[in-house]
């Protein structure tokens, strides 16, 4: 019987083992040292919020692994030797297999900041990093006071993290806006003041230069780029994050800054595949990055390559970008493409609720009207409609003229009266 | 292989902030200082003034939930409220979850079997905390209080008080506000305010009739001495009757078919209005696992089974020894309820046979097979109906469902088990309108295309345990028979995934989702985008 063995237990390598089992007989092995079981990292800030329990963010139960026979090994991969096909695991055992995917995940970046290897600085990826907040910042008395570097998605998690236990947080944010390469000024100015309604301290412009170490190796302070020294016991560092290959370095397959993968999400070596955070797309699908590490993009490449390997190659569409986040109390959704700067042929309309919570952007391509984008803030979208629409290649009229139906509000929210009204004016005016 | 825990108790740095401010020090105080003038009448401390007494203590419970509540949201940008609950010892089955559970079960306990402890005296003036109502019930219907009319009373109290703290806590939700004023008003006018005016105003000979209290779950309405009561008040009393019969068999069928039993469950029941406001902190223990909701469906349903069979042995033996006075014949009733069962499941076999799982299967045709097994059985013989006699069914019923299910499990438990465990596991009422609810209706959790992120806030959030993160990271619909539609699934979303609609039936049920977002050709799993499946209302 075939052996497939999937290093990684995350959303892509789990996805992945799903769908072979739906279909095929074969062995499955998944191997993590990160945890015994699937967990959703999504969910991590909210077992630190006393939200969920860890129990809470598993997606199956114990039981489930054993019943459709995927095997977990709980355990370290240091080499890969792909021309004996051989694992080789920091327990001293070795795993061989017939098809090898790899779903590493990512780690955090650290860009050779003087001091961030000492105690009381980490980022917010894995289990680990979260057992490892919790004995850094259990709560104000411990943690007085931490500083957040770098303003993405990871980054203000870990600010609304650290305010649910009342520790004052200072964000610096190296663009001038917040997370200022993805989203447009306007879009941005509503969440630093969201932020700032959240007793964050948030410096825009500001980068870390160094962090300072008290006689025990912990940190101590930053000091930024201005020349400021900000006491503190935490740094977390969350400028993004990157493919987690450093096991792979000395092995045949070829990497760049992640997995090298073509459309089908082979490597360069035969039986041999990468999928989520870890891979490299060599062709892009679109305007899309070669690394996304994003959810659903992982899971959707645990689709696909579950496909290939049970006998009906299928190459990776992941199809028209979207994504969504909340930001403390205001969700965010985005479809198709709305750049920060608008690009060649891009124009963009903004409308902002009078509360400052909700707000809608539209990209549309300014010579034949159609829609491009979307960014809404603190009003559900309804992802298929808009789909659909750009793949139609809806006119802006006709979006605006049929916004309601995009709309995926609970019910009695009212967004259909007196936010329709007001968005339709505003849009109708331009 | 043991795992490591994120445990915030065994954790030696310390713990993060839970405890309460100043103000909710007192607020607690506050509310306890009412509870303890009310245990002081139960210990038989006399009150002079029980009119004052009893404003003061009221006031005092509802000041300190009221106060608790303000200062608890107060000054917070509106959105989910969720930090700490498991870190809380009341909210996270700690020392105070349990004693909490211990003192509202022997509460329950002492209401239900001990009522004289409490001060009952039927045959003179009542004493201990009843005799604290009096005044009250008085003013209300002219009758002197009971141990139920002080419970009713101190059930108002807290769906209102613990409403307003609901209200606050999601006032950036309008359903949840919608739906926490609907049960508000239900609870204070339906249940507590009508029955005791109309028994004031209108006739004494009147039963007391909670008009949204609806048989099954009200097991008793259609008892001798109620049916009796009801014909001799004449018209209105006859009109009530003929409401109650049709209250289950028709008003409940049309707007569970068209608004799903969220209608009742989560808006106007008295067991779901307690569970939503002051049970809400607790929604988050229900049991999520697999295991759980099999239980749940064998135990719900053979309450079902079993209020049914009481039902018809209560009515079909006082038809029968008292056979001139009413119109119904035994025989006729009897061959009715036999009919009426089969035709039923005729119906839903024959439409709805592919939708119902192997044990749904089973235990419909097992149950149908007890239930006519038991009628013909009767017919032939025609000794004791069902082999018991009517008496002792209908007295296990209300002591083993009625009180200690509904109450001193149901509610007692509340800090433990979560908010629901009678509505999910116990009550008939539940499992009729599930029924409906899963076979025919049109609501249904709708969930956004891809964006699901499996967090899992949905489940850990739902209070009758269904797993929703389960449907949810596959693209489907939910659908299930228990959910009451509280829509805190959706609230707690992070990603604004989930939506409770009511739509077409086409497609409702879309067992074979697949995740929008991957335009891969995935031959038997691809479902292209159809205009029909989104359920806007047409």
């Amino acid at each position: 019987m075939k052996h497939i063995v999937i290093i990684g237990n995350g959303i892509s390598g789990v996805t992945a083992a799903r769908h072979i089992r739906k279909q095929k007989d074969y062995r499955i092995t998944l191997i993590s040292s990160e945890s015994q079981y699937f967990f959703s990292r999504t969910a991590l800030m909210y077992i630190y919020m006393g939200h969920m329990t860890y129990e809470n963010t598993k997606p199956y139960e114990d039981w489930f692994w054993k019943k459709n026979r995927l095997e977990l090994l709980f355990a370290h991969v240091e080499k890969v030797d792909t021309d004996t096909k051989t694992l080789h695991l920091d327990t001293g055992d070795n795993v061989t297999y017939d098809r090898l995917i790899i779903a590493c995940g990512s780690k955090p970046n650290r860009f050779g900041w003087p001091g961030q290897d000492l105690e009381g600085v980490q980022g917010l990826y894995s289990k680990q990093d979260l057992e490892m907040l919790e004995r850094n910042a259990p709560n104000n008395k411990q943690c007085p006071h931490a500083v957040i570097i770098g303003g993405g998605l990871i980054g203000i998690e870990l600010a609304e993290m650290l305010s649910t236990r009342k520790i004052p947080v200072t964000f610096l944010v190296r663009e001038k806006n917040f997370w200022g390469n993805i989203l447009p000024p306007e879009d941005a100015a509503l969440i630093e003041e969201h932020i700032r309604e959240h007793h964050i301290d948030l410096r825009l412009s500001t980068e870390l230069k160094e962090i300072e170490a008290d006689e025990n190796g912990r940190c101590r302070a930053v000091i930024t780029n201005t020349g400021e020294r900000i006491e503190c016991q935490l740094v977390g560092l969350t400028a993004g994050v990157s493919p987690n290959i450093d096991f792979l370095k000395d092995s045949k397959i070829e990497l760049g800054r992640g997995v090298k993968v073509n459309r089908y999400l082979e490597t360069n070596i035969a039986d041999v595949f990468a999928i989520g955070d870890c891979a490299e797309q060599t062709e892009t699908s679109g305007k899309r990055r070669p690394i996304e590490a994003v959810w659903y993009t992982g899971r959707m490449m645990g689709e696909v390559v579950a496909q290939t390997i049970c006998g009906r190659r299928t190459p990776y569409q992941p199809g028209h970008w979207f994504n969504s986040a909340k930001f403390f109390d205001i969700e965010y959704q985005t479809y198709g493409w709305v750049w920060p700067e608008p690009s060649e042929n891009e124009k963009q309309l903004f409308w902002k609720h009078p509360s400052g919570k909700k707000a809608i952007r539209l990209a549309y391509d300014k010579n034949t009207k159609h829609l491009l984008g979307l960014n809404s803030f603190g009003i559900r979208i309804r992802h298929e409609v808009i789909d659909q629409w750009l793949t139609e290649k809806r006119k802006l009229s006709y979006v605006i003229e049929n916004f309601k139906e995009a709309l995926f509000e609970p019910e009695f929210f009212g967004t259909y009266k007196e936010d329709l009204r007001m968005i339709k004016n505003q849009f109708a005016t331009v | 292989m043991s795992e490591y825990k994120i445990d915030h108790n065994m954790a030696l740095t310390g713990e993060p902030p839970k405890s309460l401010d100043t103000w909710q020090k007192l607020a607690v105080l506050i509310g306890m200082s009412g509870l303890g003038i009310l245990l002081l009448a139960t210990l038989n401390i006399n009150f002079p003034d029980k009119t004052l007494w009893l404003t003061i203590s009221l006031s005092a419970l509802a000041t300190g939930i009221l106060l608790f509540s303000y200062r608890e949201y107060q000054g917070k940008s509106k959105g989910i409220k969720n930090d700490g609950v498991w870190f809380k010892s009341i909210s996270s089955r700690g020392l105070w979850a349990w004693l909490s559970g211990i003192a509202l079960t022997g509460f329950y306990i002492v209401l239900y079997f001990f009522p004289q402890y409490l001060g009952l005296n039927p045959d003179g003036e009542n004493t201990g905390v009843i005799s604290l109502f009096d005044p009250l019930s008085k003013v209300l219907s002219g009758n002197p209080a009971s141990q139920w009319f002080v419970y009713g009373v101190l059930y108002t109290i807290a769906i209102l008080a613990f409403g307003i703290k609901f209200l606050y806590k999601y006032r950036h939700n309008r359903y949840e506000r919608l739906r926490t004023f609907s049960v508000m008003f239900f609870q204070t006018a339906f249940a507590f305010l009508i029955p005791e005016l109309m028994l004031r105003l209108n006739n004494p000979d009147l039963p007391y009739y909670d008009l949204k209290n609806i048989w099954p779950l009200n097991y008793y309405n259609f008892e001798q001495y109620r049916v009796d009561q009801f014909i001799s008040a004449g018209t209105i009393g006859i009109a009530l009757l003929i409401f109650g019969v049709l209250s289950i068999l028709v008003i409940t069928p049309i707007l569970t078919y068209k608004y799903g039993k969220r209608w009742y469950c989560s808006w106007v029941c008295g067991c779901g209005g307690l569970a939503e406001t002051a049970g809400d902190p607790f929604r988050h223990l229900s049991d999520k696992s697999l295991f759980a909701w099999r239980v749940e469906r064998w135990v719900v349903h053979s309450v079902l089974v079993f209020v049914v069979l009481m039902t018809t042995a209560v009515i079909y033996t006082y038809l029968g020894y008292d056979a001139d006075k009413y119109w119904l014949n035994r025989e006729f009733f009897l061959i009715s309820v036999a009919s009426g069962l089969t035709i039923l499941f005729a119906l839903i076999w024959y439409f709805k046979k592919d939708e119902l799982e192997k044990d749904a299967k089973y235990g419909a045709v097992t149950y149908l097979a007890i239930i006519l097994g038991l009628i013909v059985i009767h017919y032939l013989s025609g000794s004791n109906v069902f082999l018991f006699q009517a008496e002792t069914l209908r007295s296990t019923y209300a002591f083993l469902i009625g009180a200690i299910f509904s109450g001193v499990i149901g509610t007692g438990f509340y800090p433990i088990f979560g908010n629901r465990v009678w509505c999910r596991f116990g009550c008939p009422m539940a499992a009729i309108l599930g029924i409906q609810q899963r076979l025919f209706s049109r609501f249904r959790i709708t969930t956004n295309g891809g964006q699901c992120i499996s967090c899992g806030n949905c489940s850990t959030y739902c209070e009758m345990g269904i797993d929703v993160r389960a449907y949810a990271q596959k693209g489907q619909n939910i659908i299930r028979a228990s959910c009451v539609g509280c829509g805190i699934c959706s609230a707690v979303c992070p990603r604004g995934v989930l939506k409770l609609e009511n739509g077409s039936r086409d497609n409702r049920i879309n067992s074979d989702g697949v995740l929008l977002g991957n335009d891969v050709d995935l031959l038997d799993h691809i479902r292209d985008y159809d205009p029909t499946r989104s359920p806007r209302k047409e």
